[in-house]
C-alpha cells in the first residue's frame, strides 16, 4: 500500500497510539464503562480489513519469505493497545462483551490467515485472552476454529495461520473437563486427525501432535480411534511427512496404557514394519529409533508373541538387503534385542523364513488365476445374455436361473 | 449376506470346481480383505466383471449389501466405488432396480474425502435420471432428505447437488419439500453447507417455475450474496448470472441489480474478483440497457480497483465488453467511457495488469475503425511495445492481426522492430520460442522486403540456438516462410545459409541442417532438394557421430518422395546399403527403415525390380542384423513388424534406446536434456495467460 504518502498524519497517529498504550498500563481506573465501545470501534476499524491478495500466488510458507504488512507500524500499536486493554486489571468482561461479540471474534479469527508472523502472533495472545475471559464465546470459537480447519483441509489447502489456532486449542483442549463431550471427541476424530493429510504439514506438526496426545492424556479410550486414523492417513509417497508420523506415533506411544496398546498393535506393528524397510533411510531410522524408547521396548517385551512374528520378515529381510550401513546396524541391534526377548520364536521364525516367502509367492499365482478365471466367466455371462436376446426373451424377464438352464452347448 | 458367503470365501482360493456362481464374491470379499490397498482396489475396479458374472439378481441381494456394509476404507478405494456405482445401472436388472444402487451412494456421499463425497453426488445425479417417477419419490427424494438433515456437515454439503435432478420429475407437494430443504441448507449454520448451496443455487433456479424464481430463489440469493463469509458471497455472483436468465428486464432490475451493484463494490477483492471474472456473462444475462446504465460504470471502478488482481481480471474482458455492446452507439460508449480507463491501464504498477491488458487490446481496433485506431489505440499499442516486461510486448506482438486488417502493418514497423529483436534475443528460452511462432505471421504482414532486410538473421539465428526446443521451432519456421514467399526466394535466401551448417564442428549443427532440409524439402520442390540439398546429406552419410548418420537415413527416407527415380536409384540407395552395413545398430536400423520406404516407392513407379537386388523384400529381409530389442520382445513379433513394412512405436523407441553406458546420444532424448540447465534457470516464466 502506501507507505510514503501523508507521513505527517502517520507520525500523529503513531505517537497518539502510543500515547494510548502507555496511558493504559500505567494508569488505574481509566478503562471507564463510556470508553469501552469506542475503543473497540478504534479497534475494529484498524485491524478489520480484507487481506489483500498474496504478491506470490504460489506462496510456499516453507521456503518463501512471508509479505509483510505494510501498515504494521500502527497496526502493531492498536494491537498492542488492544492487549492491555484486555490484560488490565480494570477490564470487565461483563461490560465488553456487549461490543467484544461473535462477529468480532469471526472477523478476528479471518486474520489469521495474515501472512506477516508478526500478526499472527499478536492475533494468538489476543485470541488467548478472549477465549480466557469470555466464556459465552468459548462455544463459538471453537465451532468457528473447526470451520476454518475444515476448510482448510478439504477446500482451500491454505490458511496461514494453523499453527497459531493449533497452539490456542492445545492450551484449551488441556482444559477440557471429563468426561470429554461428543462434540470434542468429534473434533478430535473428524478435523484433527484428517488435517494429517495436509500438504504443509511441516508447518504445524508439532502443535498438532501436541493437541492429539493432550487429548490421549484426558482420555485414553481414543487412543485405538487415533492410531487407526493415522494409519488411513498414513503417507504413501511423502517420506518427510512418514518422519513426521513416526514422530507423532512415538509420542502417542510415550503415553499410551498398556491394554490400549494390545488393541492395536497389529495394524500399528504392521505399519511398523512396513516403515523400516523403508528405501529412504530416514523414514527406516526413525521407526528403528523406537527400540531406542524404553517405555516402547518393555511395551514390545510384553507383547513379544504378536510383534515379533509382524516385524521379523521386513527385519530379516533388510539386514540382508538394505543400501545404507546405519540402517543395516540398527537392525542387527532390533534383531539381537528381539532374540533377546524370546530366543525359541526368533529361532522357529528363522527357520520358517524361507517357506512363508515362497507361500505367499504362491498365493500371488493363486490370485491372478483366480481373476482370470472370473473374466472367463464374465464372458460366458455375456455370451449367455447375447443369446437370450436373440431367442427374442427381454432381458429383464430373463432370471439368472433360466439362463443357467441353457445348454452349454447353445453358448458358443 | 456373510452367511451366503461364508462358505465360498473360505474355499476362495481352490473354489470354481463346484458352484461357479459363488465363485466372484468370494474372490471379491477375498481381495477386499487383503491388506495391500492396491488389491483392494484392483477388485473394486473390476466390480463389474463381477456384477456381470454374478447375475443381475445375486449383485443386488449379495453383493450390494455387502458393499454398504463394507464401506470403510481408503479414499482411493471409496472413490473407485462411488464411480463404479454410477454405471450399474444395467447390472442390477435396469431402471426399475436402480434405487438398489441408493444405499451404498448414499455412505459415500457422507465420507469426509471431497472427491469421493463428488464422485457419489456425480454418480447419483447419474443414476437419478434412471429413476422413474414413481421410483424416484419413493427411494430418491427420501435419501436427498436425509442427506440434507444429516448431522454432519458432509452429508449436508452433498445434498446441495442432488436438489436441481430430482425437482423437475416430482410431484407438486414433493416438489413444494424439496424446496424447503434447500431454503434451510442455504441458511445452514456450518458456511461449507452454505458454499455448497450457493454454488448450486444458479442450476437449481434453472429448474423452478418461474414464480418460484422469484419469490424464493432471489431472497435466497440476496442472503447468500451479503453472507458474513466472503467465500459464500463470491458463489452468489455466479448465481447471479443464472437467475438473471430466467428473469424480464424489470425484474432483473428490481431483484437482482441491488445485489450485483453491492457486489461489484464488496469490500473483499475477492468478490469484486469475481464480478470481474464474470463480467461478459453478467452482461449478456443482463441486457443492453441495464449493462448501459449500470454495469458500465461498475467496470470503470473494477478497472482502477485498487487490487492489481481484479484489474487484471476486468482487464482481460475490455475486448469482449466493448463486442457485445449494441452496435448503435458503441463507438461513442467506448471512446467516451472506456478508453479514457485503458488509457491508464497501459501505465499500470503491476504487469499483470498490463500483460492482460495487452492480450485483449488490439481486439479494439476492428470495432473502432481505421481513424479511432490511428488517433487513439495507436499510442497505446507503441507504448505497450516499449513496455519493460517482455510478456506485455510479446501480447501485443501475438494480436498484430488484428491491426493489420484495420489500418496495416506498417504503421507499426518502425517500432515493432526493436521489439521483436529484443525478444528475439531475450535471454528466457520460452520468450525467444514465443515470438519464433509469431514470425511467419509478421513475415506476411511485414513483406518480403522488410523481412529481409531485418528479420532474416534473427531466424537464421535460432537455427543455432542452444536450446533444442528453439531450434526445433526455427525449423519449422523456416518452412512455413518458404511457403509464403516461394522457392526462389529459398533458393537465394535460405538454402545456402543451412548447407553451409553441414560442415558445423558442432554435431548438433550439423543434424539442423538435416531437420531443415527434411521441413523445407517438400516446399522448395523437386529440382532444389535434388541438386543442392540431396548432395550435402548424401555427404552427411560419412559424418563420424552415428547420431548424424542415422538421422541421414532418415531424411533420406523423408526426401525420397520429391526425389526422381533416377536419383533415388542411382544415388540414394547405394548410399542407404553403405549405412545398413553400418556398424552402429541404429544407423543400420533406420537404414533399412528407409531402405524398404525407397522400395516401395521404385515399386510404385513400376521400376523394375529383382529379388536378389532388392534387400528390403521381406525374404531378403531376415539377412540383415536385428536391431535392439527391449525384454520381453520376441523376435518373431520384430520381424513380423518389419516385413509389413511398418515399425511399431516401441520397436521405433527400442531402436533409440540406448544403455546408460552408451556413448552416443539419441537426438529427440538428449537435446531437450541437454537445454535442461537453461530450462531450469527460468522456472518462474509464467506461459502468457496462466498468472492470477
Amino acid at each position: 500500500m502506501d507507505s510514503v504518502s501523508d507521513l505527517k498524519s502517520k507520525e500523529i497517529k503513531r505517537a497518539t497510539l502510543n500515547e494510548l498504550v502507555e496511558y493504559v498500563s500505567t494508569n488505574r481506573g481509566v478503562i471507564v464503562e463510556s470508553a469501552y465501545s469506542d475503543i473497540v470501534k478504534m479497534i475494529s476499524a484498524n485491524i478489520f480489513r480484507t487481506l489483500p491478495p498474496s504478491d506470490n500466488p504460489d506462496f510456499d510458507p516453507e521456503e518463501d519469505e512471508p509479505t509483510l504488512e505494510a501498515s504494521w507500524p500502527h497496526i502493531q500499536l492498536v494491537y498492542e493497545f488492544f492487549l492491555r486493554f484486555l490484560e488490565s486489571p480494570d477490564f470487565q468482561p461483563s461490560i465488553a462483551k456487549r461490543y467484544i461479540d461473535q462477529k468480532f471474534v469471526q472477523q478476528l479469527l479471518e486474520l489469521f490467515d495474515s501472512e506477516d508472523p508478526r500478526e499472527r502472533d499478536f492475533l494468538k495472545t489476543v485470541l488467548h485472552r478472549i477465549y480466557g475471559k469470555f466464556l459465552g464465546l468459548r462455544a463459538f470459537i471453537r465451532k468457528q476454529i473447526n470451520n476454518i480447519f475444515l476448510r482448510f483441509i478439504y477446500e482451500t489447502e491454505h490458511f496461514n495461520g494453523v499453527a497459531e489456532l493449533l497452539e490456542i486449542l492445545g492450551s484449551i483442549i488441556n482444559g477440557f473437563a471429563l468426561p470429554l463431550k461428543a462434540e470434542h471427541k468429534q473434533f478430535l476424530m473428524k478435523v484433527l486427525i484428517p488435517m494429517h493429510t495436509a500438504k504443509g504439514l511441516a508447518l504445524f506438526h508439532a502443535q498438532l501432535a501436541y493437541c492429539v496426545v493432550q487429548f490421549l492424556e484426558k482420555d485414553t479410550t481414543l487412543t485405538e480411534p487415533v492410531i487407526r486414523g493415522l494409519l488411513k492417513f498414513w503417507p504413501k509417497t511423502c517420506s518427510q511427512k512418514e518422519v513426521m508420523f513416526l514422530g507423532e506415533i512415538e509420542e502417542i506411544l510415550d503415553v499410551i496404557e498398556p491394554t490400549q496398546f494390545k488393541k492395536i498393535e497389529e495394524p500399528l506393528f504392521k505399519q511398523i514394519s512396513k516403515c523400516v524397510s523403508s528405501s529412504h533411510f530416514q523414514v527406516a531410522e526413525r521407526a528403528l529409533y523406537f527400540w531406542n524408547n524404553e517405555y516402547i521396548l518393555s511395551l514390545i517385551e510384553e507383547n513379544i508373541d504378536k510383534i515379533l512374528p509382524i516385524m521379523f520378515g521386513s527385519l530379516y529381510k533388510i539386514s540382508k538387503e538394505h543400501w545404507n550401513p546405519t540402517i543395516v546396524a540398527l537392525v542387527y541391534n532390533v534383531l539381537k534385542t528381539l532374540m533377546e526377548m524370546n530366543g525359541k520364536l526368533f529361532d522357529d521364525l528363522t527357520s520358517s523364513y524361507k517357506a512363508e516367502r515362497q507361500r505367499e509367492k504362491k498365493k500371488e499365482l493363486e490370485r491372478e488365476e483366480l481373476w482370470k478365471k472370473l473374466e472367463e466367466l464374465k464372458l460366458k455371462k455375456a455370451l449367455e445374455k447375447q443369446n437370450s436376446a436373440y431367442n427374442m426373451h427381454s432381458i429383464l424377464s430373463n432370471t439368472n436361473d433360466e439362463l443357467k438352464k441353457k445348454p452349454a452347448t447353445s453358448v458358443g | 449376506m456373510a452367511g451366503a458367503a461364508g462358505p465360498a470365501a473360505g474355499s476362495g482360493a481352490a473354489g470354481g470346481d463346484g458352484d461357479d456362481s459363488l465363485y466372484p464374491i468370494a474372490v471379491l470379499i477375498d481381495e477386499l480383505r487383503n491388506e495391500d490397498v492396491q488389491l483392494r482396489l484392483n477388485s473394486i475396479k473390476k466390480l463389474s466383471t463381477i456384477a456381470l458374472a454374478l447375475g443381475v439378481e445375486r449383485t443386488r441381494t449379495e453383493l450390494l449389501p455387502f458393499l454398504t456394509d463394507t464401506i470403510y476404507d481408503e479414499d482411493e478405494v471409496l472413490l473407485a466405488l462411488a464411480e463404479q456405482l454410477g454405471n450399474f445401472t444395467g447390472l442390477v436388472g435396469g431402471p426399475d432396480f436402480a434405487h438398489c444402487l441408493l444405499p451404498p451412494l448414499e455412505s459415500l456421499a457422507t465420507v469426509e474425502e471431497t472427491v469421493v463425497r463428488d464422485k457419489a453426488v456425480e454418480s447419483l445425479r447419474q443414476i437419478s435420471q434412471e429413476h422413474t417417477p414413481v421410483a424416484l419419490e419413493a427411494h430418491f427424494v427420501p435419501l436427498v432428505k436425509r442427506l440434507a438433515s444429516g448431522d454432519w456437515f458432509t452429508s449436508r454439503t452433498s445434498a446441495c447437488g442432488l436438489f436441481s435432478v430430482c425437482y423437475p420429475r416430482a410431484s407438486i407437494a414433493v416438489k413444494g419439500e424439496i424446496k424447503q430443504y434447500f431454503r434451510s441448507l442455504c441458511s445452514d449454520d456450518t458456511p461449507m453447507v452454505r458454499r455448497a448451496a450457493a454454488s448450486k443455487l444458479g442450476e437449481f433456479a434453472k429448474v423452478l417455475e418461474l414464480d418460484s424464481v422469484k419469490s424464493e430463489i432471489v431472497p435466497l440469493f440476496t442472503n447468500l450474496a451479503s453472507d458474513e463469509q466472503d467465500s459464500v458471497r463470491l458463489l452468489a455472483v455466479e448465481a447471479c448470472v443464472s437467475i438473471a436468465q430466467l428473469l424480464s428486464q424489470e425484474d432483473i432490475e428490481a431483484l437482482v441489480m441491488p445485489t450485483l451493484r453491492q457486489a461489484a463494490e464488496d469490500k473483499s477483492w475477492r468478490v469484486r474478483y469475481m464480478v470481474a471474472d464474470k463480467f461478459s456473462e453478467l452482461q449478456k444475462a443482463v441486457g443492453p440497457k441495464i449493462t448501459l446504465n449500470d454495469l458500465i460504470p461498475a467496470f470503470q471502478n473494477l478497472l482502477k480497483d485498487c487490487e492489481a488482481e481484479v484489474r487484471a481480471a476486468a482487464a482481460h474482458k475490455v475486448k469482449e465488453l466493448c463486442e457485445n455492446l449494441p452496435i448503435e452507439g458503441r463507438e461513442t460508449i467506448i471512446m467516451n467511457q472506456i478508453l479514457p480507463y485503458i488509457k491508464e491501464l497501459v501505465s499500470d504498477t503491476n504487469q499483470h495488469v498490463k500483460s492482460a491488458l495487452a492480450s485483449v487490446i488490439m481486439g479494439l481496433a476492428t470495432i473502432l475503425g481505421k481513424e479511432n485506431t490511428i488517433e487513439h489505440l495507436l499510442p497505446l499499442f507503441l507504448a505497450q511495445l516499449k513496455d519493460e516486461c517482455p510478456e506485455v510486448r510479446l501480447n501485443i506482438i501475438s494480436n498484430l492481426d488484428c491491426v493489420n486488417e484495420v489500418i496495416g502493418i506498417r504503421q507499426l514497423s518502425q517500432s515493432l522492430l526493436p521489439a521483436i529483436v529484443e525478444l528475439a534475443e531475450d535471454a528466457k528460452w520460452r520468450v525467444r520460442l514465443a515470438i519464433i511462432e509469431y514470425m511467419p505471421l509478421l513475415a506476411g504482414q511485414l513483406g518480403v522486403e522488410f523481412f529481409d532486410e531485418k528479420l532474416n538473421s534473427l531466424c537464421m539465428a535460432w537455427l543455432v540456438d542452444h536450446v533444442y526446443a528453439i531450434r526445433e521451432a526455427a525449423t519449422s519456421n523456416l518452412m512455413k516462410l518458404v511457403q509464403k514467399f516461394g522457392t526462389e526466394w529459398a533458393q537465394n535466401t535460405i538454402v545456402p545459409k543451412v548447407l553451409v551448417m553441414a560442415n558445423d564442428p558442432n554435431y548438433l549443427h550439423r543434424m539442423t541442417t538435416l531437420f531443415c532440409i527434411n521441413a523445407l524439402s517438400e516446399a522448395c520442390g523437386q529440382e532444389i532438394t535434388t541438386k543442392q540439398m540431396l548432395p550435402i546429406v548424401l555427404k552427411m552419410a560419412g559424418d563420424q557421430v552415428a547420431n548424424v548418420r542415422f538421422n541421414v537415413a532418415k531424411s533420406l527416407q523423408k526426401i525420397g518422395p520429391i526425389l526422381d527415380t533416377d536419383a533415388l536409384q542411382v544415388e540414394v540407395k547405394p548410399v542407404l546399403q553403405k549405412l545398413g552395413q553400418d556398424e552402429d545398430m541404429d544407423v543400420k536400423y533406420f537404414a533399412q527403415e528407409a531402405i524398404s520406404a525407397v522400395a516401395q516407392r521404385l515399386r510404385k513407379l513400376d521400376f523394375p525390380v529383382k529379388d536378389s537386388e532388392e534387400p528390403s523384400a521381406p525374404g531378403a529381409d531376415k539377412t540383415h542384423l536385428p536391431r535392439p530389442r527391449g525384454p520381453g520382445e520376441d523376435t518373431g513379433k520384430a520381424q513380423r513388424g518389419r516385413v509389413a513394412g511398418v515399425a511399431s512405436k516401441e520397436a521405433v523407441a527400442t531402436a533409440r534406446f540406448r544403455g546408460p553406458g552408451a556413448a552416443k546420444v539419441s537426438p529427440e532424448q538428449t537435446l531437450p536434456l541437454l537445454s535442461g540447465p537453461v530450462l531450469s534457470k527460468d522456472p518462474t516464466y509464467c506461459p502468457k495467460g496462466e498468472q492470477t
